[in-house]
Order: structure tokens, then C-alpha cells, then sequence
């Protein structure tokens, strides 16, 4: 699989996105800066976790009006892959790829923990490697994690099956003690519409190998693979 | 010519910060304070010198970046 990975100023998670996917694909990514106005033709544009531009204004909003991000919508359009983690999610929403807002956590804290996801729709190009109602451990670390949209755009978002991953409890119960953010609905991920596009605040890239205290993160990247297949 | 702009959040957003302020304000003994609504304020100085063309303008910078229209307002004084 052929991929390249954004970064922007003050991107954090640019390396990991990087050799996760180095790992799990065994080929390089293309390194794309932010003001790179072509990437090339790949499978997935990433757009990793961070704080762009120091998430002065809004998280993300700045980086959705930078150069390359005029080249991943074009590749989005065209019905290629784009993920979006952390930052990422916040950059697809002020894009206007994803519906909705991601808002400062209910908490006002920053959340740095391991957080248990249910897959809610295992029938999807990023989740296929799961089973559907899977519960996995993926770290998160976020400020500004909590999703707000509209109860339109939430309703559309259930109907259609777009949304990936709900934050749970150990049992797989969306309860408000499990949502780290204050999330409507325990939302930690969504699709678009056409089922190309992903945000996520959990960092998958963070849980791909034992080292890193467990491998709940790699089917995210196997299911992108697979669906390639 | 200095446009003055006011970012809000809309009516039924949940706002932590301003609920922290209220709690704040409470603590330090101000009673009666219902709800605390905190937002941006954003200040330009433009060379337009046209009232209205200046307005066009603020207003278009408010929707392509300023504001996030999913959650917020603007509202915007020129003078």
C-alpha cells in the first residue's frame, strides 16, 4: 500500500503515523510538508495527530486552509483514502470533509490515557480486520476531543452506519463515565458518507507492535490493506 | 478602518470554559450569575477605506476561516 503523511507546524505524531505505516505496509510513506501543493498518487493520505499551528484560533483550522490540503481533498473527491487522527479528525471537520466540530473536552482537562473503543461497523474499509461490536484498547491524548454536530447530522450519521468507533466500558457499554471528552453519543470516530474518508481522536499508530504495550491499533491499518485487496 | 469581530458560540453548544467561569465567580462570592457564554474577540485593522466593501470582506474571512459555523456566530462592528 502506497501512503503519505502530511505535516504541518507543530505536528506531533507525524513520526508515529510514519512507521506505523512503515511497519505494517513495508513500504515508506511520502513525506508531505504543508505547503506542498501535489502529493503523489497513493492509496491513503494521513493526516496525523498534533497541534497545527498551534491550534491558535481553532484546533485544525489553520492547517485546513494550508497548500497540501487542497491535494487531499482532490484525492478524497477522486474516492481515494484519507484518515485523519487526532489533529487529523480536527483538520477533516474544519475541511468540511467530516460533519461536525470537535469541541474542548467536557473536562476542560487534557485526557492522556488508554480508552476501550467498541467497532461499531466492521463492514468499512478502515475496520474490516475487527468484528463488529469488538471492544479494543487505544490510547488517547486530546484537549479538544469532544464531537459536537447538529441531531440531524447525528441521526445521519447512525442511520448510515458512519460512525466507526464509539468510546465504551469493558463491558462495551456507551456509558458516560467511558467517554473520555463528553462526545455526543460516545462518538470516537466517524466516516463520511462515501466511506473514504476517517476521523478518529484515539491514536491507533500508537498500539501497533509489543513494545508498545499491546497491538489493538495494527487492524486499523490491516483493514485499509485489505480493503485494498 | 478597524473591523471589531465577536466569535460566539451558538445557542445550545455546550461551553466548559464559561461553565468554569461561572464556577469560578461563584466561589469568589458573585451570586446570581445564571450562565457564563465565553467567546473570541478578533480585531483587524484594514487599509479598505469603504464602510461596506470592508464589511464584505470581514464577513467572508468570518465564514472561510474566522468562525466555525458549525458552532459558532460572528458578529462584526466596522468603524
Amino acid at each position: 500500500m502506497k501512503s503519505a503523511v502530511v505535516t504541518f507546524p507543530a505536528s506531533n505524531c507525524n513520526r508515529d503515523m510514519f512507521d506505523a505505516l512503515e511497519k505494517i505496509t513495508g513500504e515508506r510513506p511520502h513525506e508531505i510538508w504543508h505547503q506542498d501543493t501535489e502529493i503523489p498518487n497513493v492509496d491513503l493520505i494521513a493526516l496525523p495527530g498534533g497541534f497545527s499551528f498551534g491550534d491558535y484560533l481553532r484546533c485544525g483550522a489553520m492547517a485546513a486552509r494550508s497548500p497540501a490540503i487542497k491535494a487531499v481533498a482532490a484525492h478524497a473527491e477522486r474516492g481515494g483514502n484519507v484518515i485523519g487522527v487526532c489533529n487529523g479528525f480536527q483538520v477533516l471537520t474544519e475541511m468540511g470533509l467530516l460533519p461536525g466540530a470537535l469541541m474542548r473536552n467536557r473536562s476542560l482537562k487534557f485526557v492522556c490515557k488508554t480508552v476501550q473503543l467498541k467497532v461499531e461497523n466492521a463492514d468499512t474499509t478502515f475496520t474490516n480486520a475487527y468484528s463488529n461490536g469488538q471492544v479494543i484498547n487505544i490510547p488517547v491524548a486530546h484537549h479538544d476531543g469532544n464531537y459536537f454536530a447538529d441531531d440531524e447530522t447525528l441521526a445521519r450519521l447512525e442511520d448510515n452506519g458512519q460512525i466507526a468507533f464509539r468510546y465504551v466500558n469493558k463491558a462495551g457499554e456507551a456509558t458516560a463515565d467511558a467517554n473520555p471528552n463528553g462526545s455526543q453519543h460516545n462518538i470516537a470516530g466517524i466516516m463520511n458518507e462515501r466511506g473514504n474518508v476517517l476521523g478518529m481522536m484515539p491514536h491507533p499508530e500508537r498500539l501497533i507492535e509489543d513494545e508498545q504495550g499491546g497491538r489493538d491499533g495494527r487492524g486499523f491499518f490491516e483493514s485499509i490493506i485489505n480493503s485494498l485487496n | 478602518m478597524k473591523a471589531r469581530v465577536h466569535i460566539t458560540l451558538k445557542n445550545g453548544v455546550l461551553d466548559p470554559q464559561g461553565k468554569a467561569i461561572q464556577h469560578a465567580l461563584d466561589s469568589l462570592g458573585f451570586d446570581g450569575v445564571d450562565d457564563v457564554r465565553q467567546g473570541k474577540y478578533i480585531e483587524l485593522d484594514l487599509a479598505e477605506t469603504d464602510k461596506a466593501t470592508a464589511e464584505a470582506n470581514v464577513e467572508e474571512m468570518c465564514k472561510k476561516l474566522l468562525a466555525n459555523m458549525v458552532i459558532e456566530n460572528y458578529s462584526i462592528d466596522i468603524e
